[in-house]
């Protein structure tokens, strides 16, 4: 088993083919894209390969160590940000195969007009713990 | 098929179970841990048959399972320094040990969370596990969160009264938290709050369970199947709880008539009066405002004037309510929000699905956000 990372960016990825901002669709379709993104993650907590999944907020704040004694330092949100990561969810799947077969469902979650959204996720695998046998 | 444990009973019982080890003189760490034990015990062998004194029965495993452990402790050091019989069992304990418990449990000495977590430990009698489980973090996590909890209050002194504010302050948060994973966190802080106000005779202890009473009662109209926010004035009003709502309304009455208010009696005050009203349309909002003025005056704080200007907005029109809001800080959560239902209602639907959509980017939570989003697709929708 292996451990990916799906990542949803509100900025950074290439646009989505259906790229429409949300309170822009219909209610209905809201509903039909929740309902969906549930769905999902309920089979694969079904099949067993769901880890967790989390939503962050749109902005946050960037920190760094100033020095003995002194508070850390603080600056942010910045607009100009190139990448904003949305959220994310992690699955424990057999093969990389599995995983992307995984992330292009995520990706077809329905969304304005109730087309699929198209979007791009980010797929990372995680970086386990080193194996007992390696020869 | 073995019928399972009454956790109910179970968690009734822990209290008291622990109150009277430590009576007995056993450290409150050490008989905590022996509690616990004696309840996983329980679990095991009660659906074999319940035994006749269930509260003696746990009595006397987790006294044992103290002097097991005190004694290899004291082997390990080299020393005893606990008596080895086990001594008569004390007198009936009073109510007392429990509230002395409680107390404990939220010495002004813990951070909010570990008073939380010891809270639902030692008097509520949950496990490390389930604990964890309904605040989404790993049961090693809990674990330490509980024991570090319990050496800060290791030397606190449990024969003096400590301050009830404090107490309701954990029960609050605890009920404020929900349902999450299998353990119902509102459920378990009415039944604390119940048996908190049953140990003291307080009006503000009678105010918090009637507030939560009156809350609680709302609780399976408030989420759509869909799990979809259904806001206060769109639920079905059929489908509250009207025993649940009388008995919050009860005790209300009996705490309001002792004159000494406080803000746990108003804010029951405000749920008693929205329960009251057979539809949303109603709603005496004129007494509402009434309650958030005495609010003001009793916290002075910015949520509390927030909500006082949307009561404001329904009493004498969203105009009033839009110039109440101006008045307060626009940095207070759900401000954005409060202001896009305000001008929905003058009729400025641009304006407001603009606003819904930004207090949608602000919202503290996932079901708020989705629930702000559809307020701004449902008014851009009759824009376009």
């Amino acid at each position: 088993m292996a451990k990916y990372l799906l990542l949803k960016h509100y900025r950074g990825a290439p646009a989505s083919v259906n790229d429409a901002p949300m309170e822009q669709w219909t209610p209905a379709e809201i509903s039909a894209h929740v309902q969906y993104m549930h769905d999902f993650a309920a089979r694969l907590g079904e099949t067993g390969e769901f880890v967790d999944s989390q939503a962050l907020a749109p902005s946050g704040t960037f920190v760094r160590y100033d020095g003995e004694g002194r508070p850390p330092v603080t600056d942010g949100p910045f607009a100009e940000t190139k990448d904003l990561i949305a959220g994310w969810m992690v699955i424990d799947v057999d093969s990389y195969e599995r995983a992307v077969e995984l992330a292009g469902e995520l990706s077809a979650a329905p969304g304005a007009g109730g087309r699929p959204i198209h979007e791009w996720l980010e797929l990372r695998p995680f970086l386990g713990a080193a194996p007992l046998i390696t020869e | 098929m073995t019928p399972p444990v009454d956790e109910a009973l179970l968690r009734s019982l822990t209290p008291h179970v622990l109150g009277i080890l430590v009576r007995r003189g056993a450290g409150f760490a050490a008989a905590e841990d022996a509690v616990q034990d004696a309840l996983v015990e329980a679990v095991r062998v009660w659906p074999g048959g319940l035994p006749r004194d269930p509260k003696a029965w746990l009595v006397t495993v987790a006294w044992r399972r103290f002097l097991d452990t005190t004694r290899a402790d004291a082997a390990r050091r080299r020393r005893e320094d606990v008596a080895e019989e086990e001594p008569a069992p004390g007198p009936a304990p009073g109510v007392d040990d429990t509230l002395q418990l409680y107390f404990l449990c939220a010495h002004p000495s813990l951070t909010p969370s570990s008073a939380v977590a010891l809270t639902l430990r030692a008097v509520g009698g949950l496990t490390t596990r389930q604990i964890a489980q309904a605040y989404l973090v790993p049961e090693a996590t809990m674990a330490q969160r509980i024991s570090r909890a319990k050496r800060t209050v290791s030397g606190v002194r449990l024969d003096r009264p400590g301050d009830v504010a404090t107490v309701l302050r954990v029960l609050y948060l605890v009920f404020n938290e929900g349902y999450s994973g299998d353990v119902d966190l509102a459920a378990e802080a009415v039944r604390l709050t119940r048996q908190l106000a049953a140990a003291i005779d307080h009006p503000e202890v009678a105010g918090l369970l009637a507030l939560m009473l009156l809350h609680h009662a709302r609780r399976a109209t408030r989420t759509a199947p869909d799990g979809s926010l259904v806001p206060l004035g769109e639920q079905d009003r059929g489908r509250w709880d009207t025993g649940m709502i009388a008995e919050g309304v009860g005790i209300l009455q009996a705490a309001l008539a002792r004159d000494r208010l406080g803000e746990f009696q108003a804010q029951a005050a405000i749920a008693a009066l929205h329960a009251d009203a057979p539809t949303a349309g109603e709603t005496d909002w004129v007494q509402i405002v009434e309650w958030y003025d005495e609010l003001t005056r009793l916290t002075d704080s910015p949520v509390v004037r927030l909500n006082r200007a949307v009561a404001v907005g329904e009493a004498d029109g969203p105009r009033a309510g839009l110039t109440a809001l101006a008045a307060v800080d626009a940095a207070v959560p759900r401000h954005t929000a409060a202001a896009a239902h305000l001008h929905e209602r003058a009729g400025d639907l641009a304006t407001a699905a603009r606003l819904y959509a930004e207090a949608a980017r602000k919202a503290p939570n996932l079901a708020e956000r989705d629930h702000l989003t559809r307020q701004a697709a449902r008014l851009n929708a009759r824009c376009r």
